[in-house]
């Protein structure tokens, strides 16, 4: 029904299985590991492995995806930290959702501002708000928050009473 | 971005090409609120921007994890206070479709009506702002006295003239009477030939669009990679519109344009707006005319709200753009995660790499052009 998001998601399948493959893949293409495709309505929904958000904003951006939004949820019980990719198509109701999950104590991805060049605030932002780290991000310094703020107020340990 | 004070050549002989950096704000009248402009400039021209947010930066996701849905609802609006319906929508949206809650068609109808005359309200503030920034000052007490019916009628059923808290999670809390659709019906008739004498008055005038024409050019492909949207997208000839796109509510049942004008520049977004005043107005009359008889609230709404677990997603057309919420519930009273994706944010990133290489005076025509409200930018 929507032949859209039906292609992409045979393109993150596709896409899952090239390492090893014989074809000749970019190398970014190569690291996009897919843990879980699914199609809910009209939105894909996709985890991968957090060296595969690049590949996965790559292949978003091939299929004229816009950049939405990038967040974080912090979840404490599993030690886990997860990082959410929103991308809206302009053209159709379609919508992807990119998902991965890092380790709490030292969360990390690389940053996907060079497909995006729109996501550099983002994570600008999510890195105030959880302290995630996104390599290679030309100036992760706060933008919401004050200039010398060391804390991160969306993970759930934060107490501040002021 | 450097921007540092740099002075290429110390030697008087060789013609030195100086830069300075120049501060727009943060409390500057073009930037509508306090939004600071880091510019480097090479006389009149400019070489680089970097925006500074955050100045009233309040925290609302913080805000949306440690109180209880209900007791949320009447911060949606404080965020972009030109948009409070949509923003409502857009709370109440989400949480509905968490609870799997189906509202009632003439709240439904009566969201429809309220928010329409909202989006004519945030652009007619915008109409007059932005010619103020321009040198224009008449326009906006015209703007201001069309807009100043539309906050009465929003009083008569809301109580508040700008942070609406009108929705409630399955309907309204409060019914229209027949003097708000009586008034909605006149305000619509009063707004159509004042929307002609705004065209003659200001659309044709030459110097505006000597100001206007060809500048700050945003081209698709941009508003794309950093995911503007509203009229800076439409106006930049893409015709996306979640209305008609995602339509949520009942904007599936009225008969309205997606305006969008291909030229990307300044103009193109005046137009876009100007257009949608008018759609809003044929929204509005359509649905005064069908507005359905029945109950306000739906019969089925839990005292104690507690979603399922889960993750759910939903976005609305506001006055700037495509506003859209990420809630995650973990089953609990209190939302576990309350993700706001606000468009003046998205709109405001691009900034820095539109205004390049523009004449100080063309890049705050730019700047005004993107209709930014920067609580919204700053949540």
């Amino acid at each position: 029904m929507n032949t859209l998001l039906d292609e992409l998601k045979s393109a993150f399948a596709n896409a899952a299985v090239a390492p090893g493959g014989g074809e000749s893949v970019k190398p970014e293409a190569s690291a996009l590991r897919v843990l879980n495709v699914q199609i809910k309505g009209h939105q894909l929904d996709v985890t991968v492995t957090a060296g595969a958000v690049v590949a996965a904003a790559e292949l978003a951006d091939r299929f004229g995806f816009a950049m939405d939004t990038i967040t974080g949820v912090d979840w404490i019980g599993s030690g886990e930290m997860e990082i959410v990719y929103d991308f809206f198509h302009t053209q159709h109701g379609s919508h992807l959702v990119v998902r991965t999950r890092v380790p709490r104590d030292n969360p990390a991805v690389p940053s996907i501002h060079r497909v995006f060049p729109g996501a550099n605030w983002h994570e600008r932002e999510t890195h105030d708000f959880f302290g995630i780290k996104f390599i290679g991000h030309p100036n992760l310094t706060p933008l919401l928050l004050p200039e010398d703020a060391d804390y991160h107020p969306l993970r759930k340990d934060f107490t501040n009473a002021a | 971005m450097q921007l540092e004070h740099t002075v290429e050549s110390d030697n008087p002989t060789q013609s030195p090409r100086e830069t300075f950096v120049l501060n727009v704000g943060p409390q500057h009248p073009s930037t509508h609120g306090v939004l600071r402009l880091k510019l480097v400039m090479d006389g009149e021209y400019i070489l680089a921007v970097e925006p500074v947010i955050g100045y009233v930066h309040r925290m609302h996701e913080k805000m949306g994890e440690n109180r209880t849905y209900v007791q949320f609802l009447p911060n949606p609006s404080r965020i972009d206070y030109l948009s409070a319906m949509h923003y409502m929508h857009a709370y109440v949206g989400v949480v509905e479709r968490a609870l799997g809650i189906n509202v009632p068609p003439r709240a439904e109808y009566i969201r429809v009506i309220t928010s329409e005359l909202n989006r004519i309200a945030s652009h007619l503030v915008w109409l007059g702002a932005f010619l103020l920034d321009l040198g224009a000052f008449t326009p906006l007490l015209y703007a201001f006295d069309d807009r100043e019916r539309i906050l009465d009628l929003l009083e008569s059923v809301s109580g508040a003239r700008l942070t609406y808290c009108y929705y409630r999670f399955g309907g309204l809390c409060n019914d229209v009477d027949a003097a708000f659709v009586e008034g909605a019906r006149a305000f619509v008739k009063h707004m159509w030939p004042r929307l002609k004498m705004y065209h003659g008055l200001v659309t044709e005038n030459i110097i505006l669009r000597k100001r206007l024409e060809g500048i700050g050019v945003i081209s698709a492909e941009l508003c794309r990679k950093y995911g503007a949207t509203g009229p800076v997208l439409r106006g930049s000839g893409v015709a996306c519109d979640v209305r008609k796109l995602e339509p949520y509510s009942v904007y599936n049942e009225f008969e309205f344009d997606v305006p969008h004008f291909g030229d990307g520049d300044c103009m193109a977004r005046y137009k876009v707006r100007m257009e949608e005043i008018a759609q809003s107005l044929r929204i509005i009359e359509q649905a005064i005319a069908k507005l359905p008889i029945g109950p306000i609230m739906a019969e089925k709404v839990p005292r104690v709200v507690k979603p399922p677990p889960g993750d759910y997603y939903f976005a609305v057309e506001a006055a700037r753009g495509r506003f859209a919420i990420r809630l995650v519930s973990d089953g609990s009273e209190i939302p576990y995660r309350l993700k706001l994706r606000t468009p003046s944010f998205s709109n405001l990133a691009l900034f820095g790499e539109a205004a390049r290489g523009l004449l100080l005076q063309d890049a705050l025509a730019l700047l005004g052009s993107l209709d930014l409200v920067i609580p919204d930018v700053d949540r």
